[in-house]
């Protein structure tokens, strides 16, 4: 151990850190493959992470009856939409799709809105009562959702909305993590900006939407990508709030339509597809910045 | 606007500002009214922003927290006005033995999940911080599972584990062996639930801790190399220690997480066979919207609460300690000596007395 690298050590006596010269950074061996060990490992490890999505795929375009003999195929012979054709000729699907569209849009809408305009009062104006609320908001974030499903619940039924859309748009209106997310984002731009504006006679809803705001993109982008994220991606409260089929959403009409179509797996497998698609396309298409999202809030939590 | 700084900041000669700041400044025609109708207003504007949130978090949110607490001292169907039973909700659940089965099947789920996600999750990210062709990739295909939804891994799992149909026995039997039960067998299926939400879950851990390696100060391997250290012990005693505080971070969030468990039950078993896969929301859920005992399910809510609250707390603790205690210590040390670099001592091991002695 204590004889590794012995030549960078005698030869680099000034701080340098591993430089561009050193025969083997890393400390990986050269010569005896012909790419890093590494890929040994790393290559079967990903593939292993990638077979239930390709399984997914597959077994959405294979035949009923490939799927259904024993022991069953484990490659399409060939590629058959009639999985796909079943799900999107069911009526209920589309619907499904589209009302989990409809409560994700408005959803990730409002959390930017109320989101932005929370979390700038909180970032730049002192108000009465602005230390309290800040608390009590941070606190809400520690409340598990457990907790409060069964009297929201109650308060929906009160206002009507039990198995409507409202019901699932409500409670996702804006969350804590919007407000305080935008708020730390907004603390860490530079005051000067604003006081221009500010001092040209705008108000704090111009400052707000036209130097802040575009400012913000990375933090905007966060907010939607997490708020997208879970609101497509809940179950929970969709079970107990909608009881109508027509109502559901696709996770809810997933596990349903699963229930019923035991032998129609190349149709459950298609709709899966169709469930999973959205938020794989939104997480490729920002890979990036929603990585950096992740480990940003997770780090400070 | 009255607590804005004058703008000193502002550079250059201020051609258009001045008259603005005179006007913002100095307030004389109403000494006494000026500043504080401003102030009223300001507060005004801001309520209105905060408001949307303000309405949305209490109402759904604190209001429910006070809600819960009293509905779990009374017997509530959901449809007829409750009734006040005191403490019987909490009595009962301490006697029922379904309760104390569902808190075991989550204790397991737990006590497997985070230490393999952690331990999964740390190898993973060890392996893939290194500057080679394809890591990218790599990254990417084992993060993806991370977004897909709980509802969609469980119709996709128990389609490749049904026993009759799956490609898992499928491919088993191709192997020679015996065809296995997973989720239909009560011994099988928690470890498998298990085993799927690792397969979603490594990836958030893996994220983190690339993320905390990339801050690990280089300076500080370099500095343990040049002392002779090797690749284990930089591990040991740099790079891991740096790491405490984002796996005392990742530890707190994979136990809530676990403790919380439900959209993949109800998905893949429901929570059986034989109640092997009940866990406590699920059982929660059972209670409040299925038997219709919403005082019992806010009851067994408020445990839940509470053993989330406890292992917050004693997150918190620890990390406090933790963040003070050995990481700490050693950076210091290690730092010290990159401020002061050594003398050319080469074969000197790099044991903390060693490294202390060369400093003073």
């Amino acid at each position: 151990m204590t004889l590794t690298r012995p030549g960078p050590r005698t030869a680099s006596p000034t701080t340098s850190p591993a430089p561009a010269t050193a025969p083997a950074p890393d400390g990986k061996r050269r010569g005896f493959l012909p790419f890093s060990g590494w890929h040994l490992l790393l290559a079967p490890l990903a593939l292993l992470f990638a077979i239930p999505l390709v399984w997914l795929l597959l077994s959405s375009v294979m035949s009923d009856a490939e799927i259904n003999r024993f022991p069953p195929a484990l490659w399409p012979s060939g590629i058959d939409l009639g999985g796909y054709r079943y799900v999107l000729g069911n009526a209920l699907f589309p619907r499904w799709f589209t009302n989990s569209l409809i409560v994700s849009a408005v959803a990730v809408t409002t959390n930017l809105l109320f989101g932005a305009l929370g979390g700038y009062a909180f970032a730049r104006m002192r108000f009465a009562g602005s230390k309290a609320l800040l608390v009590l908001m941070l606190a809400t974030m520690a409340v598990p959702f457990q907790l409060t499903m069964i009297p929201t619940f109650m308060v929906m039924k009160r206002l009507g909305l039990i198995d409507t859309l409202g019901a699932l748009v409500l409670p996702s209106l804006v969350t804590p993590f919007a407000v305080f997310l935008l708020r730390q984002f907004f603390l860490s731009l530079p005051r000067e900006l604003e006081e221009a504006a500010w001092l040209d006679g705008c108000s704090r809803m111009r400052v707000l939407f036209t130097i802040v705001l575009p400012l913000s993109r990375p933090a905007l982008s966060t907010v939607a990508v997490l708020t997208f994220l879970t609101t497509w991606n809940d179950l929970t409260w969709p079970l107990i709030a909608i009881n109508h089929d027509t109502h559901y959403t696709l996770q809810l009409g997933l596990t349903t339509f699963q229930g019923q179509h035991h032998t129609r797996w190349s149709a459950v497998m298609a709709g899966n597809v169709l469930t999973v698609l959205p938020v794989l396309l939104a997480f490729l298409g920002a890979q990036k910045s929603f990585i950096r999202s992740l480990t940003s809030t997770g780090l400070k939590g | 606007m009255p607590h804005h700084p004058a703008p000193l900041t502002v550079a250059g000669p201020p051609a258009g500002r001045p008259p603005d700041g005179d006007r913002r400044a100095a307030p004389p025609k109403s000494p006494s009214r000026g500043p504080r109708a401003r102030r009223r207003r300001e507060t005004a504007t801001a309520w209105g922003f905060v408001a949307p949130a303000v309405v949305v978090i209490l109402g759904l949110s604190v209001l429910p927290v006070i809600w819960s607490l009293l509905l779990s001292f009374q017997a509530n169907d959901l449809v007829t006005p409750s009734r006040w039973v005191g403490l019987d909700n909490y009595r009962a659940l301490a006697a029922d033995p379904h309760f104390a089965q569902a808190v075991r099947n989550t204790l397991l789920y737990t006590v497997l999940y985070v230490p393999l996600s952690l331990v999964g999750g740390l190898g993973l990210a060890l392996a893939l911080n290194r500057r080679i062709r394809l890591v990218g990739l790599y990254r990417t295909l084992i993060f993806v599972p991370f977004v897909v939804s709980a509802t969609a891994q469980g119709v996709l799992f128990s389609f490749i584990l049904d026993p009759e149909f799956g490609a898992a026995n499928s491919l088993l039997t191709r192997l020679g062996l015996t065809p296995q039960g997973f989720l239909t067998d009560p011994a099988q299926a928690l470890p498998v639930l298990v085993a799927v939400t690792l397969w979603s879950g490594v990836g958030f851990c893996v994220v983190v801790y690339l993320a905390a390696l990339q801050d690990v100060p280089q300076s500080l391997i370099e500095a343990a190399r040049l002392d002779g250290a090797g690749r284990r012990h930089i591990l040991r005693h740099v790079t891991l220690p740096a790491l405490t505080p984002v796996t005392v971070f990742l530890v707190l969030w994979q136990i809530i997480e676990s403790l919380q468990v439900f959209d993949l039950v109800y998905v893949t078993t429901k929570g059986g066979p034989l109640g092997s896969t009940t866990v406590i929301v699920y059982f929660i859920w059972e209670q409040a919207f299925k038997s219709f005992t919403a005082g019992y399910g806010a009851a067994a809510a408020y445990v839940l609460a509470l053993a989330l609250g406890v292992t917050g707390l004693a997150m918190r603790l620890v990390r406090g300690r933790a963040g003070r205690k050995p990481g700490s210590t050693r950076r210091s040390r290690t730092a010290r000596r990159t401020g002061a670099p050594p003398p050319h001592t080469p074969g000197r091991p790099a044991t903390a007395a060693g490294t202390e002695g060369a400093a003073r």
